[in-house]
C-alpha cells in the first residue's frame, strides 16, 4: 500500500531548522507560518492561474502526441503545485536546473510554450537560451543534472553572487550515484542549492517503497544539511517552503532538500501503460489531494476566488494551449546540414570538411 | 632527449630547462593570474599539491576558493566542473588518474561532450579535465591504463596528449584560452622529464590541433604521441646509425588529429609505423591507420605496422609489465620489417 499522507515532516536531525517548523505533521504550512509568510492573495491567485494553464498545456501535450504531432510527451498532471510553487518561489536572478518532467517550471520561467514544445517534437536540442531564462535544459539522463546544479552554485559562491539554484528530480533519481555525490558536495561546500524531489511515488513501474528505504528528506541529514518532507500538492506550502530555503541559501547557510510528496496521475510518458503496474484504486486517494482544487479552496477561504476569475483563467489557458499548438506546428524543421553545427565553439577542420561534403551531396537531391 | 626539436620561435633565445610537472604548474599559475575565472578542483590538490605534485604551491598564491580540494567523488567533480562552466567559470578538474575517469565517464561523455550541442549552442564549456594515464610504474592493472581511445571516439571532446614540457605548458595555456571541453592527458612517467621552455614572462601557446615533426626522415613515418614519442625518438636515433632515416611525428593532440601532417609525411616516406602504449584492438592507432588507408592508400608501399601494448590487463610484476609495454626494440623491429621491403618489387598494398 502506498502511504498517501504520511508526511510527518518533523524530524530530529535539524531540530533548530526554522523551515521545518513552518509545516505541521502532514507536511502542510501551519496557519501561523502562513500568517508570518504573508503571501498576498494576488500571489496565490497567480500560482493558481499558472497551475491551471500548465494543466491545460499538459492536456494539449497529450492531445498532440496522440495526433502524431509529438514523438513523446511526459505528463505533469499531479506535479503542478510542486513545479509552479518551486519555480515561482525562486528570485528572477536565481537559476533552475530542471529534469524532463519540469515543463511547468519552463513555462514559469517565461519560455514560450510552443517553443518549449519543439523539444518534444524533436526539432531542437536546446529550445531556449538558458542564459536568457536562467533555466538549464530538461535533462533525461536521470540524476546527471544534480552535479551541474551544485557546480553552478559553487561557482556562484566563488563569484560572491547572491544566487540560489533550484534543481528538480524525481524520487527515483535519488538512487543514482550522481545524486549522492552531488548532495555530499553541496553539504561540504555549503552550496546555495535547493534540492527539490518531486516524489510522485513511481519511477516508471517501480514504486517508492522499492526505490528508497526510509524517506528521501531524511537523507539530507547524512550530508549535513536539513531536509523536509512536505505536501507537494499544496502550492502555498511548496512556494513558502522553497522560498525560505532559497533565501537561506542566498544568505550563505547552505543547501536544503525539499521532498514534495505528490503523485503522477498519468502514464510515465506516452510510451508507458500504467495499468500494468497500478490500479485506479491506487490513484484515487491522491486525486482527493488535487493541487488545483486545493488552491481553489485556499483562495475561497480568503474570499479571493470568484467565478469570473475562474472563467478568465480557463479562457486564458485555452488561448495559451491553442497558441502553443499553432507555434509548435509552424516551427521550422532544421536543415540536415545543421546536424554538424554547435558541436564545438571552435570546430576542427575535419568536422567542417565532413559537413561541407554532406551538404554538397545533399543539395542536388533536395532541389524540390 | 626530451629536448627534442621545438618549433623555431623568436623567444627561443631565452630558454631554460624545467620538468613536465613544473611546466604544467607554470601554465596553470600564469593563466590563473591572467583570468580570475579559472579555478581548480580535485582530490588532494590543495595543501597536498596533487598526487603527482602538479598543483603544489598554488593554494598559497590563489587561496582555497580557487584551489579546491573536493570529496572523493569523480562523477561530481566532472559534473560540478560542467555546472560551474555553465555559470561562466573556467574549471580545471584534476582527476587523480585517468583510470578513475571511468567513474566520471558518464558526465564526460553524456554531458560535457554534448552540452554545447544540447544547449542549442548557447552554452560554453571551457572545462579542462587533467589526468595522468599510462603504465610503467608497476601500479597494476587498474592503475596503469591508457584509456584515451574510449574518449577519442566521442564527438564533442578534444584530447590533448603532450609529450614535452614545452608542449605541456603551451597546450595547457592554450586549453585555458578556448571554449571547448578538453581532456588533457598526461603520462605518469612524463612528469619528471625535462625540456626547454621559454623563460618566465615570455608568453607562448601551442595550438591544440597541430602535431609536430620531431625528427625528419625519408624512409618511414612513425606516428606517435605522449610518452611513446620519446621511445620512438630514441628508436629513430638508433635506426639512423644503421642508415634508416625515420620521420617521427608527435601528434600532440589526438582529437582533432593533424591528419594533413601525417598524410604529407606518408606521401614522402610511403611507409608507416604507428606506435602507442594503449591496446591494439579498436583503438586510436587503428583509427589513424584507417584514416591513412582512406586518404593515402595509393601512396603506401607496405601495409601499416602497429606497435602497441600487449592485449592484456597491465601485469603487476615488473618483468611482466615490461613485457606488456611497447618499447624501443619493438619500434625498431617494426621499422626494419617495413623498410627492407622497399627494395623488393611488387610488395606492399598497391
Ligand atoms: C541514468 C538513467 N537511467 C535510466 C533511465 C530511464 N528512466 C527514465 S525516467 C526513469 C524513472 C525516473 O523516475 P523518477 O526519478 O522518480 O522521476 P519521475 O519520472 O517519476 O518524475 C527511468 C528509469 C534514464 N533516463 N537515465
Ligand atoms: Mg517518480
Amino acid at each position: 500500500m502506498v502511504d498517501t499522507l504520511g508526511a510527518r515532516a518533523a524530524h530530529d536531525s535539524h531540530p533548530a531548522d526554522p523551515i521545518a517548523a513552518m509545516v505541521n505533521a502532514d507536511g502542510l504550512l501551519t496557519a501561523e507560518a502562513e500568517r508570518a509568510a504573508n503571501i498576498s492573495d494576488d500571489v496565490l491567485r497567480d500560482l493558481y492561474r499558472r497551475m491551471a494553464i500548465c494543466r491545460r498545456l499538459d492536456q494539449e501535450g497529450l492531445n498532440l502526441q496522440r495526433q502524431g504531432e509529438l514523438g513523446l510527451w511526459g505528463p505533469i498532471a499531479g506535479h503542478e503545485a510542486a513545479q509552479v510553487g518551486a519555480a515561482m518561489a525562486m528570485a528572477e536572478t536565481d537559476w533552475i536546473f530542471p529534469y524532463y518532467r519540469d515543463f511547468a517550471m519552463t513555462i514559469c520561467r517565461g519560455v514560450d510554450p510552443g517553443i518549449a514544445m519543439t523539444w518534444f517534437r524533436g526539432l531542437t536540442h536546446g529550445a531556449w537560451n538558458p542564459y536568457e531564462h536562467r533555466l538549464g535544459p530538461l535533462i533525461i539522463s536521470v540524476g546527471t543534472q544534480v552535479p551541474h546544479a551544485v557546480g553552478f552554485a559553487i561557482g556562484c559562491k566563488l563569484d560572491h553572487e547572491p544566487t540560489a539554484v533550484l534543481v528538480g528530480f524525481g524520487e527515483g533519481s535519488t538512487s543514482t550515484g550522481d545524486w549522492h555525490e552531488a548532495m555530499n558536495f553541496a553539504g561540504v561546500f555549503k552550496a546555495p542549492v535547493v534540492f527539490l524531489c518531486e516524489n510522485n511515488q513511481w519511477a516508471i513501474s517501480v514504486p517508492m517503497r522499492e526505490q528508497v528505504a526510509g524517506r528521501v528528506a531524511d537523507r539530507a541529514a547524512g550530508y549535513g544539511f536539513p531536509g523536509l518532507r512536505i505536501d507537494g500538492s499544496d502550492v502555498l506550502t511548496v512556494y513558502t517552503v522553497v522560498r525560505a530555503a532559497a533565501d537561506r541559501a542566498r544568505h550563505g547557510e547552505g543547501p536544503y532538500l525539499v521532498e514534495a510528496l505528490t503523485y503522477r496521475f498519468q502514464a510515465h510518458t506516452t510510451s508507458d501503460d500504467p495499468t500494468r503496474y497500478r490500479t485506479d484504486a491506487d490513484v484515487e486517494p491522491w486525486r482527493a489531494k488535487d493541487s488545483i482544487a486545493r488552491a481553489t479552496a485556499r483562495l475561497r477561504d480568503r474570499g479571493a476566488f470568484s467565478d469570473d476569475f475562474e472563467r478568465a483563467v480557463a479562457a486564458e489557458a485555452e488561448e495559451t494551449a491553442l497558441a502553443m499548438r499553432a507555434t509548435l506546428l509552424s516551427a521550422a524543421t532544421p536543415h540536415p546540414g545543421q546536424a554538424f553545427d554547435l558541436v564545438f565553439a571552435n570546430p576542427p577542420a575535419s568536422l567542417l570538411r565532413e559537413q561541407a561534403e554532406f551538404v554538397a551531396e545533399l543539395e542536388p537531391g533536395s532541389a524540390e | 632527449m626530451a629536448t627534442a626539436k621545438e618549433p623555431e620561435r623568436n623567444e627561443k633565445k631565452t630558454m631554460r630547462t624545467i620538468t613536465y610537472r613544473e611546466a604544467l604548474r607554470e601554465a596553470i599559475a600564469e593563466e590563473m593570474r591572467r583570468d580570475e575565472r579559472i579555478y581548480i578542483l580535485g582530490e588532494d590538490i590543495a595543501g597536498y599539491g596533487g598526487t603527482y605534485g602538479v598543483t603544489k604551491g598554488l593554494i598559497e598564491e590563489f587561496g582555497e576558493k580557487r584551489v579546491k580540494d573536493t570529496p572523493l567523488a569523480e562523477e561530481v567533480i566532472a559534473g560540478a566542473a560542467i555546472g560551474s562552466a555553465l555559470g561562466g567559470l573556467r574549471p580545471i578538474a584534476e582527476l587523480m588518474t585517468m583510470n578513475f575517469s571511468l567513474l566520471a565517464s558518464d558526465q564526460i561523455i553524456n554531458s560535457l561532450a554534448k552540452f554545447r550541442y544540447m544547449f542549442g549552442g548557447q552554452a560554453k564549456l571551457p572545462v579542462v579535465i587533467r589526468m595522468p594515464a599510462g603504465g610503467g610504474a608497476q601500479r597494476g592493472a587498474q592503475h596503469s591504463q591508457m584509456l584515451e581511445s574510449l574518449y577519442a571516439h566521442i564527438p564533442g571532446l578534444k584530447l590533448v596528449m603532450p609529450a614535452t614540457p614545452y608542449d605541456a605548458k603551451g597546450m595547457l595555456k592554450a586549453s585555458l584560452r578556448q571554449d571547448d571541453p578538453i581532456l588533457f592527458i598526461e603520462h605518469e612517467l612524463l612528469y619528471n622529464v625535462k625540456g626547454e621552455v621559454p623563460d618566465l614572462g615570455v608568453h607562448y601557446t601551442v595550438p591544440l590541433d597541430q602535431g609536430i615533426v620531431r625528427r625528419e626522415g625519408k624512409d618511414v613515418t612513425i606516428v606517435t604521441f605522449s610518452r611513446m614519442v620519446h621511445i620512438c625518438s630514441q628508436a629513430a636515433e638508433d635506426l639512423a646509425k644503421e642508415g634508416i632515416e625515420a620521420e617521427v611525428i608527435d601528434l600532440r593532440a589526438i582529437r582533432p588529429i593533424d591528419l594533413d601532417l601525417v598524410l604529407d609525411s606518408v606521401r614522402k616516406t610511403n611507409r608507416v609505423v604507428i606506435a602507442e602504449e594503449g591496446w591494439k584492438y579498436y583503438g586510436t592507432g587503428q583509427g589513424i591507420a584507417a584514416l591513412i588507408y582512406e586518404y593515402a592508400f595509393d601512396w603506401l608501399d607496405a601495409p601499416i605496422a602497429h606497435v602497441t601494448g600487449k592485449d592484456v590487463p597491465m601485469p603487476y610484476s615488473k618483468v611482466l609489465e615490461r613485457a606488456a609495454l611497447p618499447g624501443k626494440a619493438e619500434v625498431i623491429a617494426a621499422v626494419k620489417a617495413l623498410v627492407p621491403a622497399r627494395a623488393t618489387a611488387g610488395v606492399g598494398a598497391r
